[in-house]
């Protein structure tokens, strides 16, 4: 007993980032406890049974689960939390959302989004937009942290048999409604778990023109991201956006059209295998950290790549 | 309705911080300090509040050194009622900085408490949450969407795969993301007027806050450098080094 998983459901499936805070787990232990929480939680408990080094699944099922709203999944992460020296999230939106709640309800300091196990009490964590890397020591009796997901890679295995045991869900907390989810629901990959990225920026000007990006991102089954700039131009939704506060990615291939390149961006790719950027601005920060920069009219440039990927190339991108 | 307001002193967005050589952490003496954005979104919603009427008083509060005054003075000067500071150096962890404030919360009853969602300088995002905790009450996160009312507050979230809609009781914490407002440049007046405004001060010891720290930091790096990149001339180019070099595309 001593590593306590808080996994998510995505879409009926364990979330990816869920996979990689059992991975980091596991550097922590030999096994790993998981706990979900949820209206309907049987498949994904059956999928993180057969997870290697999984030794038991805790399962809080009841409708008023459903929303993974903070005020209710916590007080039970909280309780079960009891006898672990570790409960580890994925940092996605859902663990930064309730972790710290559980952390405070613990009396603990959370330690955030850490990219790093040193040993049992020392982690590394970006700071400063991931402009510099602090190593840290917790000395607190239950070390309360959110796991980076491009830091660890997700757990895998499909002949574990942990056993799955139901826990109590406890009663709604009635400080909240949930009035609904309003999802992008894009047919790509998932953007945190895509072997390429393609994201465009304030540069490629417009939503229609941004549809170039996406088609681009079909061909090469790429996930499609987004600087905060054509975010808050309307280019595309929120949920698009890589960076500080957006999201973390880590890709074989960052392609980066139009994006100048704001630390605040870079903090979100930096970590990216290969970066190519394509820009018309030579002076453009993002070309610092590209591997290849091509300093050209992106519109044209979109255009020529899709002629030529759609004559050379099988519709299905690849990570080496 | 009061809102109350969690303002932190940051080096600006804008500058290019530099990591000591020595591993002891990040040169923040010469660095130009601003209000943290996030907290600067969430002073712009509650003074919008105020200006529609909801809302009544708007405390500015502040957890951090002497020199945070001048975030304060900024808060006031962009309308907040009444500005505390607590001082605190070296800086809170997030859990005793939501002590502080739940000791400023018995004190001041607040109906809502706006927060960034994160500071830009320790990026934890865990106070709002903490918060919310140690009070018992609703929150909401990354929020880019707010209306106020006597029966509650309704929020957006931006959340992983778009956007969720809740509905808060109230007291309730809230932490906010960029897109939900524009922050205004207060004027010139408003600035003069925030000089000489009194700014309320408490003590750790007497909201009775524990500020030792339960992580220690002991070494603070750079990341490692990326090799410099080449320059392609064309999108031929680019192609056939990502297939063939970068063996990254088939």
């Amino acid at each position: 007993m001593s590593v306590l998983i808080f996994a998510e459901q995505n879409g009926g499936q364990l979330a990816a980032a869920s996979r990689s805070a059992v991975t980091c787990g596991l550097e922590l232990a030999e096994t790993v406890d998981v706990l979900i929480t949820g209206a309907d939680c049987k498949p994904v408990a059956a999928e993180a049974a057969a997870l290697r080094g999984v030794g038991r699944v805790l399962v809080a099922e009841a409708d008023h689960l459903g929303a993974a709203l903070a005020e209710n999944v916590a007080p039970i992460i909280q309780r079960e939390a009891q006898g672990y020296l570790y409960v580890l999230a994925g940092a996605n939106s859902n663990g930064k959302n309730i972790m710290p709640r559980v952390a405070a309800g613990l009396g603990v300091q959370q330690i955030s989004d850490i990219v790093s196990v040193i040993d049992g009490e020392t982690f590394i964590r970006p700071i400063y937009a991931g402009n510099a890397l602090a190593r840290v020591r917790s000395v607190d009796s239950t070390r309360v942290i959110t796991v980076r997901p491009t830091a660890f890679e997700p757990a895998t295995g499909t002949d574990g048999s942990a056993a799955i045991e139901a826990v109590d869900p406890g009663a709604d907390s009635g400080l909240v409604e949930h009035q609904g989810f309003q999802l992008s629901g894009g047919s790509g990959p998932e953007l945190g778990s895509a072997d390429i990225v393609i994201s465009g920026g304030r540069g490629v000007g417009s939503a229609e023109n941004f549809a170039l990006v996406t088609r681009l991102a079909e061909r090469l089954n790429a996930a499609v991201g987004a600087s905060r700039a054509a975010v808050d131009a309307g280019y595309v939704p929120n949920d698009y956006q890589v960076g500080q506060t957006g999201k973390v990615v880590a890709p074989a291939l960052y392609l980066a059209v139009g994006i100048s390149g704001a630390i605040q961006h870079m903090a979100g790719m930096r970590d990216s295998r290969v970066i190519a950027a394509i820009n018309n601005d030579p002076e453009a920060p993002i070309f610092e950290v590209a591997d290849y920069g091509l300093v050209q009219d992106l519109m044209s440039a979109l255009e020529e790549l899709e002629g030529i990927l759609a004559t050379t190339s099988s519709p299905l991108g690849k990570s080496a | 309705m009061k809102v109350l307001v969690g303002v932190k002193r940051v080096v600006d967005a804008y500058v290019k911080i530099r990591v000591r050589g020595d591993g002891s952490g990040v040169d923040t003496a010469n660095a130009k300090m601003s209000m943290n954005p996030f907290d600067e979104v969430a002073l712009e919603a509650a003074v919008r509040l105020q200006e529609s009427g909801v809302v009544t008083e708007v405390l500015a509060v502040s957890v951090g050194p002497a020199s945070a005054h001048e975030q304060l003075r900024t808060a006031l000067a962009m309308g907040a009622t009444r500005a505390l500071h607590v001082a605190a150096d070296p800086a809170l962890e997030p859990l005793a900085v939501a002590h502080t404030l739940q000791g400023i919360c018995d004190r001041e009853a607040p109906d809502l408490v706006l927060l960034g969602k994160q500071a830009i300088d320790d990026d934890c995002n865990q106070t709002g949450q903490m918060l919310a905790a140690l009070q018992g009450w609703a929150q909401a996160t990354s929020v880019s969407g707010l209306e106020l009312d006597a029966g509650g507050a309704s929020v957006t979230r931006e959340i992983d795969g778009g956007l969720e809609h809740l509905a808060l009781r109230l007291p309730a914490v809230v932490s906010v993301d960029l897109r939900l407002n524009d922050p205004r440049h207060p004027k010139l007046p408003d600035i003069m007027k925030a000089k000489r405004a009194q700014i309320e001060t408490l003590t750790l010891e007497e909201l009775g806050v524990d500020p030792e720290p339960r992580l220690s930091v002991l070494e603070v790096t750079e990341p490692p450098r990326r090799e410099p990149g080449v320059r392609v001339s064309t999108v031929g180019e680019l192609v056939e080094r990502l297939r063939n070099e970068a063996g990254v595309l088939s």
